[in-house]
């Protein structure tokens, strides 16, 4: 077996070996046998690996380009939805304001990620985002955990944060996205999580090449009353009149599930809407390669070949002349 | 030839104004308040990285409170998977609120009310639009701004008197033989909405 591979080996290093000048004109009278020129003479295994090269990058283009088209029909159909649910967070966030620096104990970031990879940065922006509102918030008596939505933040997260995360869910995209399977997903979090402000960190969609991380803050019923009564920027609330419900805690606690379960599913809608943007853009641009990838194989190809017509010619007509004189 | 029907057909049903703005850039920030104090403290531990967006950079911005009291109210009355309602200005809402039938005119008092099943009507001159809602949340700010979340709502012409019956006959099965607590509370509610549902079509 060793033996065999060995001689294999030695018949393919021979002629490295012993080279043979292969562009002057062949002095042997004798025609060149398969054997010891066909596939290791390089006028002929060079083409033979260019026109491989040639098939197998052809190939990954037209992959990209249908992983292209795929991508650009499910953002069509992803990105009305998104655009329709913008609406649903605003109302929360008119009423309860946005506090990004606001100061507490237990604060929970909630990264959202694709299920699948080839999608550019989206999902590196988001980790990225995460570790550094981790980094942000940490300091003595505080406490951060992650919940991770999706497989590639699950992937990057594992790696240095493992004993920080909480909770990891995934594959929520197999099925199309619906309000009542991100509620679920959110109600799963609620009741999994103790947190003084969720933190959502996720990739807003503003056009197929580019998105925006956004983070949207939701605080505990306990942190809004307290703030509420604090005064600031959650002074206002004190104003409301609360219609409905025993007392005001269980209307906030309503307000704050029901808030987070929102934000959650437009939050999802546009990580999912640039995903496919980003899909799309990073295909385009892969195909693109390709075909440049692709002309400058096809010239080199085209030019050894004519090479080596050339010398052939060469040598016919330098043979014939030599005849002659 | 009709491969963009679906896609006009939903464009005409969807009242948000900002939806039908360029094609590629689908919104843009109309104005960007955001949190400094957030920038700065995010610029001082990470330089590297720019700060992320906040929501109030995407918010559509909201009247100042107003000295007099406006004529008209605005409504912003929003669903999962549409804006019903986007910065309309009506007359009058009616909002289902679990402490009865609320209504709203301008100058109302600041107000979150808790939704329950029943009929929102949008008063607008001698028209009234009637849906009903399911469940959600219902905020009346200072500035004579209401803003109406919903889970989900129908226009309540497009309900199904038969369907109706039969949903509210299965829920009383279910909740006779329901045994847990949760069993109990699923099927009660089922009751609630279906009766709720009853009501809007009769009354």
């Amino acid at each position: 077996m060793a033996m065999a591979a060995f001689r294999r080996e030695g018949r393919r290093l021979a002629p490295l070996i012993s080279p043979r000048p292969i562009t002057a004109v062949r002095s042997s009278p004798l025609p060149p046998t398969h054997e010891d020129e066909g596939p290791i003479g390089v006028r002929y295994i060079s083409t033979q690996v260019v026109r491989n090269r040639m098939k197998s990058v052809k190939n990954i283009q037209k992959i990209t380009k249908a992983m292209k088209m795929v991508a650009a029909s499910k953002l069509r159909a992803i990105q009305s939805r998104a655009e329709n649910s913008r609406g649903l967070w605003q109302p929360f966030t008119a009423l309860l304001g946005d506090n990004p620096s606001i100061d507490v104990k237990k604060s929970v970031i909630v990264t959202i990620s694709s299920d699948k990879g080839l999608c550019g940065g989206i999902n590196s922006t988001s980790v990225k985002i995460s570790k550094a509102l981790h980094k942000l918030n940490s300091g003595p008596e505080k406490e951060n955990k992650y919940v991770v939505l999706g497989e590639k933040a699950k992937a990057q997260l594992v790696r240095d944060s493992k004993k920080d995360i909480e909770l990891i869910i995934t594959e929520l995209q197999k099925n199309p996205l619906s309000y009542s399977q991100v509620s679920v997903v959110a109600d799963d979090i609620l009741k999994n999580v103790e947190f003084d402000a969720l933190r959502i960190v996720f990739n807003k969609f503003h056009s197929v090449v580019s998105f925006l991380p956004t983070v949207s803050t939701i605080l505990s019923p306990e942190v809004v009353e307290r703030e509420a009564e604090a005064g600031g920027k959650l002074g206002d609330l004190d104003s409301y009149e609360i219609e409905g419900g025993e007392t005001k805690s269980e209307i906030l606690q309503n307000l704050a599930e029901f808030q987070f379960s929102c934000v959650m599913f437009n939050a999802v809608l546009e990580n999912a809407c640039s995903e496919q943007g980003a899909r799309m853009s990073a295909m385009d641009s892969s195909s693109r390669n390709a075909g440049d990838m692709l002309d400058r194989l096809t010239l080199t190809y085209n030019r050894t070949r004519q090479a080596s017509i050339t010398t052939e010619l060469i040598e016919i007509i330098s043979g014939a002349s030599a005849l002659e004189g | 030839m009709f491969r963009q029907a679906s896609r006009l057909l939903a464009r005409t049903t969807t009242t948000a104004p900002w939806r039908r703005s360029r094609a590629f850039s689908t919104e843009v920030p109309a104005q960007t308040v955001e949190d400094s104090s957030f920038i700065q403290s995010w610029k001082k531990v990470i330089p590297n990285i720019e700060p992320p967006k906040t929501p109030s950079a995407f918010m559509t911005p909201r009247p100042a409170t107003p000295s007099s009291i406006p004529s008209k109210i605005t409504v912003n009355f929003v669903l999962p998977y549409a804006s019903e309602l986007s910065t309309k200005e009506v007359d009058m809402v009616i909002v289902p609120a679990t402490t009865g039938q609320m209504g709203v005119l301008p100058g109302h008092v600041p107000t979150i009310a808790e939704l329950k099943p029943g009929i929102l009507s949008v008063h607008e001159g001698n028209d009234v639009t009637k849906y009903f809602v399911s469940s959600g949340f219902a905020f009346v700010h200072a500035n004579s701004v209401a803003d109406i979340i919903a889970v989900e709502a129908v226009p309540v012409d497009r309900i199904d008197p038969a369907l109706v019956q039969k949903g509210l006959a299965e829920f009383t099965q279910k909740l006779g033989s329901a045994t847990t607590d949760l069993e109990k509370a699923e099927a009660q509610i089922g009751i609630d909405v279906h009766s709720a549902l009853n009501s809007a079509i009769t009354g």
